[in-house]
């Protein structure tokens, strides 16, 4: 008889943390589970395919998307669409919000406005934007703007305003300026939850996605989606909607794989 | 006494909490002469980590007046190094890039010749050899105990050749023979680099140990009750803390840390209690 002297980790422990491979056996579990209930769901001939299309349907369509239909087009448009509108949101968002959480005149400026526009439906500015912006590649992109810059700058503001009040006055007594602070300190301090809040609002503007190719838009996996409605083609719906949440969790994967390789510190103990 | 290298003046912080003027600190008078060991202890409340912030730099006084070498600060400055409880070292560096993070700020660079950046390596080198830190070099913080975060953070803090060394209960967050070890190391740099050392701290003991003068600070409203000077030669050792004068100085401190803390044991609701113990 043999005995194990490694003692296996207890799977229910509070807090408990898993080994790597039982971890994807089970994540992987509940991927299957989902689609098994699905498949029997729609299989067993209880539901009409109409409101439950079978997940050979649903490959079949995505199939028919990919060869008839220009499924890479619509890719390519959407994916532009959604890093155009991120870009432009980080890209306004990151200096304004590293001001907000370190000046207090800059937070009183901008942080009510902020909270306020923030709890506007972003579906709600459509006409708006189609009357400021127009109706072409610059409104879609304004849409994904509008719902994801106004969080993004005061989940910025809030990184930047955790960082330990003792890592900046350590460097005062050191002899800092306020310059070399913010840059020396603050930036690199808080970028690690930068980047992790910039991988959570890249998730809301892959949501919104749908919301912004509902202004006149004639391409794009969104588009597709709203058309598949109208034609009651639910088993292209299904195929658009699993292929936006696709690309979501690719984008989510290399922005953590981004992390690991650009905070070595964080994952070392 | 040598003309003082810190001069405290009529020192007062007030501030408002929901609209009651609370006075922090008031009327702190304060002289420190230079390479001296001075440590504040007190109840909570006292004010002593507010007359340290102050002497820092990092909080504006509301009257008086702090001088380092008669000048009156305004504001930190590199004379004055402040070591923290924690939370201070900067996560992303490496510990010798901790140490020399002041090398990268303008005040040190400006005056930087070839000569000046051989002899800052040299001493970066020595801090972290004379800090016990040589092995974990090129370590991060995170990868450290408390006690060898808090080295560094000394290392960090000494790499500038301040005058006067701040630190903000340095050692409240380690365990007692961590503690013991940091206590001679710190007395050790102190005196090889002659460094003014004001310590806050709530543990009366490492206040004595540490220090040539301890201040007693009391609260409602903050303010210095009394200063003793510690009988012990500069030269210090663990088995000092055994000696008559050392446990004297201490149940006086102590006694002085109770009669103003305004926490007092209620003996006779004890007593009843213990006649009536719950069921």
């Amino acid at each position: 008889m043999t005995v194990n002297l490694i003692p296996r980790r207890p799977l229910w422990a509070i807090r408990g943390s898993l080994d790597r491979r039982i971890h994807w056996l089970i994540a992987c579990c509940g991927l299957l589970l989902v689609l098994l209930a699905w498949w029997l769901a729609s299989t067993g001939g209880a539901v009409d395919p109409v409101f439950l299309p079978t997940p050979p349907l649903v490959l079949n369509s995505a199939w028919e998307w990919l060869h008839d239909g220009d499924l890479l087009g619509d890719i390519a448009i959407s994916v532009y669409r959604v890093v155009a509108g991120f870009l432009l949101s980080a890209v306004l968002a990151l200096p304004l919000g590293v001001l907000v959480g370190t000046y207090a005149p800059v937070k009183a400026l901008f942080e009510p406005l902020t909270d306020f526009i923030r709890y506007m439906p972003a579906a709600a500015f459509i006409p708006l934007v189609m009357l400021w912006v127009g109706i072409d590649e610059g409104a879609k992109i304004a849409i994904i703007f509008i719902g994801t810059f106004f969080q993004m700058l005061l989940m910025i503001a809030e990184d930047v305003r955790r960082v330990p009040m003792e890592q900046i006055e350590a460097a005062q007594t050191m002899g800092a300026d306020r310059d070399e602070i913010v840059m020396r300190v603050i930036m690199p301090s808080a970028k690690p939850a930068i980047l992790d809040t910039l991988r959570v609002t890249m998730g809301w503007a892959w949501t919104y996605l749908v919301v912004a190719e509902l202004v006149a838009a004639n391409s794009g996996l969104g588009f597709a989606v709203l058309k598949a409605q109208r034609f009651l083609q639910t088993d292209k719906i299904f195929a658009g909607i699993i292929l936006i949440g696709l690309f979501g969790l690719a984008t989510d994967q290399c922005f953590r794989w981004a992390h690991r390789r650009s905070f070595p510190w964080l994952y070392r103990r | 006494m040598t003309s003082p290298i810190i001069q405290i003046r009529q020192l007062q912080k007030r501030f408002a909490a929901n609209g009651a003027d609370i006075v922090a600190l008031q009327d702190a008078d304060l002289d420190i002469a230079p390479g001296e060991f001075v440590t504040l202890v007190g109840a909570s409340g006292c004010g002593k980590s507010t007359l340290l912030r102050i002497v820092g730099g990092l909080e504006p006084a509301s009257g008086g007046s702090v001088s380092v070498d008669g000048v009156p600060i305004a504001g930190p400055g590199i004379d004055r190094a402040m070591v923290f409880q924690h939370y201070s070292l900067y996560p992303w560096l490496t510990v010798t890039e901790n140490i020399t993070f002041c090398r990268q700020l303008k005040v040190h660079r400006d005056v930087s010749t070839l000569s000046d950046v051989e002899s800052a390596e040299g001493r970066a080198d020595a801090l972290v050899r004379l800090m016990g830190l040589s092995h974990v070099a090129d370590a991060y913080p995170n990868q450290l105990s408390g006690g060898m975060q808090q080295r560094v953070a000394i290392a960090r803090a000494l790499m500038a050749r301040p005058r006067i060394l701040l630190m903000d209960e340095p050692f409240g967050a380690l365990d007692a023979q961590t503690r013991e070890v940091m206590h001679d190391l710190i007395l050790h740099v102190s005196i090889l680099e002659k460094t003014t050392v004001l310590f806050v701290t709530h543990d009366v003991e490492e206040a004595i140990y540490l220090a040539h003068r301890v201040v007693l600070m009391a609260p409602r409203p903050g303010h210095i009750a009394a200063v003793h000077t510690v009988p012990l030669q500069d030269h210090r050792d663990q088995d000092m803390k055994q000696t008559p004068g050392f446990i004297a100085l201490k149940k006086q401190i102590l006694a002085g840390i109770r009669e103003t803390s305004g926490m007092q044991t209620n003996y006779e609701l004890l007593e009843r209690l213990g006649q009536n113990p719950a069921p």
